[in-house]
């Protein structure tokens, strides 16, 4: 296992699992407008963070814990009919807030915030790389199964209904699947860039897909470019990592923004 | 034998019943179309029966193993949701592309498979939804105001194509319109509903019931004249047939 000693290596797919999971999760936060969603639960997790390290349990296990709570009750609310703009805008500061109150009481535990706010991908070790690929291949495995009901629900409810799932749980399936991937990206990219990874590759394909399918896997691979070319440049120009495959990763957009508005004004 | 039975059903919204004590059935093969006023509960009534509302008491009964085609009344697709016709077919169950372009062509929809759903007109965006709810060979096809944002050739058009379907399937439909003159004309039993059932029975019967002309203003006189003031303006060929049987009503 020599080849897992080198901190590039172990980086590199770190980056790779958390990548390839984000991305085709992203493509359902996209499509059914959950963006926002995505945020309070990732920004809940520093809370997880502070538990963790107040219980001595894994950090894993902390964010996990608190990143299900809140998907659960903000998409509980959701199916009340609160005004969610707002209410999510709400939780997700306030979490964000809370969490980091939480940890300054934390005394006798030195801990370095930003490696939790902006991730710390040069840190991962072994264990870290088998927690994130385990997460990352159990939500795959989540979407894979789910994936035709998922969709259905997506575009409507009661087209949902008529043929017999339901949508509530495909909801809950979706819940998990996004606190899964919270809890094994923090270490990655950090609480506040989570949901960039969700976001950027799902919105950077949408031009170049047909199906919902193409959509998801052109938004893997643009993450797993992202990541590795981010975890690239970082290291060449010695800036922050997760901050830098982000900002690779909105350049992609960028591109793929122009070229789509190219594609279709040669189209018409 | 009945497909679905509706037994003293109440449905509740936010503290309001939207629909109070209503029993009804629908047997194999009869069309029967449910009219009513804004906010009477018709799209409550059709969400309750494929089973998206739990009702507060009551009960929905569908007979074992019902297949329900269910046609929206409006279905909106996110833009950043790239899906073609060929792939909302296969939704949620994989179809062949041989029973994909056979549900097409016996909706009007043929030639359409390569096309994005976003890029469809009103028209066609309609057909589509109702191949897919073909796709289960239904007993029971429910359409939610279906026509709704077409225009008259159009939804005249429309209706035709569910006759058709009626007649190639076997199927029984239940619609919910605002087009009088297609449920004058094309349904077995209509259901006028206003938070219960007024009164129901043949066309020409609740036409003339007073529950309807309460709800409707001047009962036949009004369904019939809407029924040719808008034949006047129409001039699609394929509304010969409609026609004739306006006629005949005259």
């Amino acid at each position: 296992m020599s080849f897992l000693d080198s901190f590039l290596i172990r980086a590199a797919l770190a980056g790779l699992g958390v990548a390839i999971a984000a991305a085709p999760l992203g493509c359902f936060v996209v499509w059914r407008r959950m963006a926002y969603f995505g945020d309070a639960t990732a920004h809940a997790s520093i809370l997880g963070v502070a538990l963790a390290l107040s219980f001595e349990m894994s950090v894993f296990t902390g964010v996990l814990v608190v990143s299900l709570l809140m998907a659960t009750t903000v998409s509980t609310l959701s199916n009340r009919g609160y005004a969610m703009d707002t209410l999510l805008g709400v939780m997700a500061h306030s979490a964000l807030a809370f969490g980091l109150v939480a940890v300054s009481f934390l005394q006798g535990v030195r801990i370095d915030l930003m490696a939790y706010l902006f991730g710390d991908i040069l840190a991962v070790g072994r264990l870290d790389l088998g927690v994130i690929w385990t997460g990352s291949l159990l939500v795959l495995a989540l979407l894979w199964w789910r994936w035709s009901a998922l969709l259905t629900a997506t575009l409507n409810p009661d087209l949902a209904y008529a043929a017999g799932i339901d949508p509530r749980r495909e909801q809950l399936a979706l819940t998990i699947a996004l606190a899964l991937v919270v809890a094994v990206a923090i270490k990655v990219v950090g609480v506040l860039l989570i949901a960039a990874m969700l976001i950027i590759p799902a919105a950077t394909a949408r031009p170049f897909a047909a199906t919902p399918e193409r959509m998801a896997l052109i938004a893997a691979i643009i993450g797993g470019v992202s990541a590795l070319g981010g975890l690239q440049l970082a290291f060449t120009f010695d800036t922050p990592t997760g901050p830098t495959i982000v900002c690779l990763a909105a350049v992609l957009f960028a591109l793929s923004s122009l070229s789509g508005l190219l594609l279709r004004n040669t189209r018409t | 034998m009945s497909l679905v039975t509706l037994q003293n059903l109440t449905i509740r919204h936010s503290g309001n019943a939207v629909l109070s004590g209503v029993n009804f059935k629908i047997n194999s093969g009869e069309i029967v179309t449910v009219v009513g006023p804004n906010g009477s509960g018709k799209s409550t009534l059709l969400r309750a029966i494929i089973g998206a509302l739990q009702p507060r008491s009551g009960q929905v009964i569908r007979s074992k193993g019902l297949r329900i085609g269910y046609v929206p009344q409006k279905l909106h697709i996110d833009p950043t949701l790239p899906l073609t016709v060929r792939r909302f077919l296969s939704l949620p169950k994989r179809v062949s592309t041989a029973e994909a372009e056979q549900a097409l062509d016996q909706a009007g929809a043929g030639q359409l498979a390569d096309r994005q759903m976003a890029r469809l007109s009103g028209g066609q965006f309609q057909r589509v939804l109702l191949a897919r709810a073909l796709l289960c060979d239904p007993q029971l096809l429910i359409l939610d105001e279906a026509t709704q944002g077409l225009d008259q050739p159009g939804s005249a058009a429309f209706y035709q194509q569910i006759a058709t379907v009626r007649r190639q399937l076997g199927c029984a439909v239940l619609m919910v319109s605002h087009e009088l003159h297609v449920v004058m004309a094309a349904s077995d039993r209509v259901i006028c509903l206003n938070g219960h059932i007024c009164c129901e029975g043949e066309p020409e019967h609740v036409a003339s019931a007073p529950e309807y002309r309460a709800l409707f203003g001047s009962g036949t006189q009004g369904a019939l004249a809407l029924y040719r003031h808008e034949h006047n303006h129409s001039h699609d060929p394929d509304c010969t047939h409609d026609h004739h049987d306006h006629e005949a009503a005259e």
